[in-house]
C-alpha cells in the first residue's frame, strides 16, 4: 500500500493541519516508509482475536451525579487566546 | 551531597545537617551552570522551588515530615503544575502556564512535601526517543555530549545523569523512561498501567501513557514511586488497590527466582556490546541464585508496527484539543474559523506530532478502520497473550531495554522508522501494560548499557528487589559521567 499525494492532502485536512505541496511530498514519503512497517501486520492471521482496547479489561465507573468542581471559569480562560465577557473568541461562523 | 541516594538525603535532612533550602539551592545553583549546555530543563522558578522549600522546612521543624520531605527532584514538563509554565516540549504549549495541579504534583509536592526543582525537556507530547523533536531544542547526553540523552523523558534523564537533581519522573508510553534511563546509566520504573493516575498529565496515547519515577537506584525509585501512587477519582482508569510500601521487600534474597530469557530479544538486532553487558548481567543473576529459563515471545516483532497504529490513533483523538480556541498557540493571521484551526496547528505543532496525528486520522478514517486500527488492538491481544504464558513458568523477564547504547545527534532523526526501531524491546510492554524497568548493567565503547526487567501486573515490588539486590552486587548504578563536578 502507499499514500498518493492527494490522499496525504485529504488526511491533512481532516486533521486540520496546513500542508504546502512542498511538506506534503515529504510527508508522504515519511507516512509511506512508515506504512512499510506497519504492514508487517497484515501477515498476520488475527481470525477470532478479540481486539484489546485497554490493557485493564475494567468497565466505566460511574459516579453520583453530582457537581464535584468549583467555579474555576476565570483561571482556565486566563489562558486563552482571546476571549471577551466570559466567552471565548473565535472568526465569525454565521454571517 | 550532588551523590547521595534519596535515604542519605531524607536522613541528612531530618538530622539538620543541611536544610532543604540549603539543598534545593545547591542543585538550583548547578542547573544555573550546567543547564545552558545540556539543556535538561526548560523552565526553572529559583522563587517558587525555594518557596517550596522552606515549607519542608517548616514541616520539618514542626515534626510533619513524611519520609521525603524537602528532597528537590524534576518534573517532566508533562505534568500540568499549578503556575508553572507547562509546555509538553511544544511551541503549542509554549507560553501555557498550567491553571490546575496534575494529581502526581499534588501527591509529590503538596502532599510528600518534595521540592519542584523545575520542568524538564522532553520530546514535543512525548512523541520521540531521542529528545530531538523538542521545539526548545536536544538535550545533550551528560556521557557524550554530541550523542542523545534518549526519549521521551530525555531532559529527566540528562538532569539526574548530570546530578541537576538527585531524581526525577518520567513518562513512558512506548518506552519513554526505560530507553533514557538505560542511556544514560539510570534506573527507571514504567508502573502497570492504572497504577499512577494521569489527571493532568498531558496525554498522548491514553491507554498507554503511564507516569513513573527515573533515579540513581531501585531502592530511590521505590521510594519515589510511594509518592506517586493510588487511586484518583478524576482519572477513569485508575485502580483502586490496596496502597503498597514498594520498599517492603527491597531486601528480598533471589535465591529460587525464575528469570525468563525471551529468545526474541536475544538474537540478530542488538549491538554485540549491548548483548555482552546483558549476558553479564546473567550471570551476576546466577550467583545471586536466580535461574534462568528460555522463554518465547512469539508475537513481539509485530509490537512496534501495531503500536505506531495504536498510539497515532489515540494521539489524533488527544490532540484535536489544541485548536487556538481554549488555550495553547493560535496563529497571528488566519481568515476563516477552519482557516485558523489549520494555521495554528500547522504552526503549533513540530514535524514528527504532525505525522503522528496524520497516521492516526488516516487509521481510523472510513475504510481503513479494520485493517488497521481493529487488527493492530487483535495483535495487541496476541502480544498481551504472550506474557500470560511466558509469567506461567518464570517471575520475571530480562533482556536489553534498547538494541544500541546512545546514538549521535542527528544521526537518526531524518529516518522516522529508524528512530521508531529503537524502541523495539521496551514497546510490548506498554501494550501489555506491564510494569517495566530499565538499570544499568555495564557499558560498550564507554556509553552505559541498560538492562530491561520486565514483571507481570502489580509485581513492581518484585521488579524493584530484583533490581535492589543487583544493585547491592555490583556498582554500575554508581557510575558518574567525567566532567560533571
Amino acid at each position: 500500500m502507499s499514500l498518493t499525494l492527494e490522499q496525504v492532502q485529504r488526511i491533512a485536512h481532516l486533521a486540520r493541519i496546513e500542508v504546502s505541496e512542498s511538506e506534503a511530498l515529504t510527508t508522504q514519503g515519511h507516512l509511506n516508509g512508515i506504512f512499510q512497517l506497519i504492514e508487517q501486520m497484515q501477515a498476520v492471521d488475527t481470525t477470532g482475536v478479540e481486539p484489546m482496547a485497554h490493557a485493564q479489561d475494567l468497565s466505566q465507573r460511574l459516579r453520583e451525579d453530582a457537581v464535584s468542581e468549583g467555579d474555576r471559569r476565570a483561571a482556565y480562560q486566563a489562558v486563552a487566546p482571546e476571549t471577551e465577557g466570559g466567552l471565548y473568541l473565535v472568526p465569525k461562523v454565521i454571517e | 551531597m550532588i551523590n547521595k541516594s534519596l535515604k542519605e538525603l531524607a536522613q541528612a535532612l531530618g538530622t539538620k545537617q543541611i536544610s532543604s533550602v540549603e539543598l534545593s539551592t545547591l542543585f538550583l545553583d548547578r542547573i544555573e551552570r550546567l543547564n545552558p549546555e545540556i539543556n535538561a530543563f526548560v523552565t526553572v522558578d529559583r522563587e517558587k522551588s525555594l518557596k517550596m522549600a522552606a515549607d519542608a522546612d517548616a514541616r520539618i521543624a514542626a515534626g510533619t515530615a513524611g519520609a521525603l520531605t524537602g528532597i528537590p527532584i524534576a518534573q517532566k514538563d508533562i505534568f500540568c503544575a499549578e503556575g508553572w509554565r507547562t509546555t509538553c516540549g511544544s511551541k503549542m504549549l509554549a507560553n501555557f502556564i498550567a491553571p490546575y495541579d496534575a494529581t502526581v504534583i499534588r501527591k509529590m509536592h503538596h502532599e510528600a512535601g518534595l521540592v519542584s526543582l523545575g520542568k524538564t525537556n522532553m520530546d514535543e507530547f512525548a512523541m520521540g526517543s531521542s529528545n530531538e523533536t523538542s521545539y526548545f531544542g536536544a538535550v545533550k547526553n551528560p556521557w557524550d555530549r554530541e550523542r542523545v540523552p534518549g526519549g521521551s523523558s530525555g531532559g529527566s534523564a540528562a538532569a539526574i545523569a548530570a546530578r541537576l537533581a538527585p531524581a526525577a519522573t518520567g513518562t513512558d508510553t512506548g518506552g519513554s523512561i526505560r530507553q533514557p534511563a538505560g542511556l544514560c546509566n539510570l534506573t527507571g520504573l514504567k508502573p502497570t498501567y492504572g497504577v499512577v493516575s494521569r489527571y493532568g498529565m498531558i496525554a498522548y496515547a491514553s491507554s498507554l501513557d503511564q507516569g513513573g519515577p527515573m533515579g540513581a537506584s531501585a531502592e530511590d525509585c521505590a521510594l519515589l514511586l510511594n509518592t506517586m501512587v493510588g487511586f484518583d477519582e478524576r482519572d477513569s482508569t485508575s485502580l483502586d488497590r490496596p496502597v503498597e510500601d514498594y520498599t517492603r521487600g527491597l531486601e528480598q534474597p533471589l535465591a529460587g527466582l525464575r528469570i525468563g530469557l525471551p529468545k526474541e530479544f536475544f538474537g540478530e538486532g542488538c549491538d554485540a556490546g549491548v548483548m555482552a553487558a546483558v549476558q553479564g548481567a546473567i550471570k551476576e543473576y546466577e550467583k545471586l541464585g536466580a535461574t534462568m529459563v528460555e522463554i518465547s515471545l512469539p508475537n513481539s516483532h509485530l509490537s512496534v508496527p501495531a503500536y505506531y497504529v495504536i498510539a497515532p490513533a489515540e494521539a489524533s483523538s488527544n490532540l484535536s484539543r489544541f485548536d487556538g480556541v481554549r488555550y495553547g498557540y493560535r496563529a497571528p493571521e488566519y481568515g476563516n474559523l477552519d482557516d485558523m484551526y489549520m494555521k495554528s496547528r500547522a504552526q503549533g505543532f513540530g514535524g514528527e506530532v504532525k505525522r503522528r496525528i496524520l497516521i492516526g486520522a488516516y487509521v481510523l478514517s472510513h475504510g481503513y478502520y479494520d485493517a488497521y486500527y481493529l487488527q493492530a488492538q487483535r495483535i495487541r491481544r496476541l502480544i498481551a497473550n504472550d506474557f500470560v504464558a511466558a509469567f506461567q513458568s518464570c517471575d520475571v523477564i530480562l533482556g536489553p531495554t534498547s538494541p544500541t547504547t546512545a546514538f549521535k545527534i542527528g544521526e537518526k532523526s531524518a529516518d522516522p522508522v529508524q528512530m521508531y526501531l529503537s524502541d523495539i524491546y521496551t514497546i510490548a510492554v506498554n501494550l501489555a501494560g506491564l510494569p517495566g524497568m530499565s538499570l544499568p548493567c555495564g557499558f560498550a565503547g564507554g556509553l552505559p548499557v541498560g538492562m530491561q526487567l520486565i514483571g507481570n501486573y502489580f509485581d513492581e515490588t518484585r521488579l524493584l528487589n530484583v533490581a535492589h539486590r543487583y544493585q547491592q552486587a555490583t556498582d554500575w548504578h554508581q557510575r558518574r559521567p567525567d566532567g560533571i563536578a
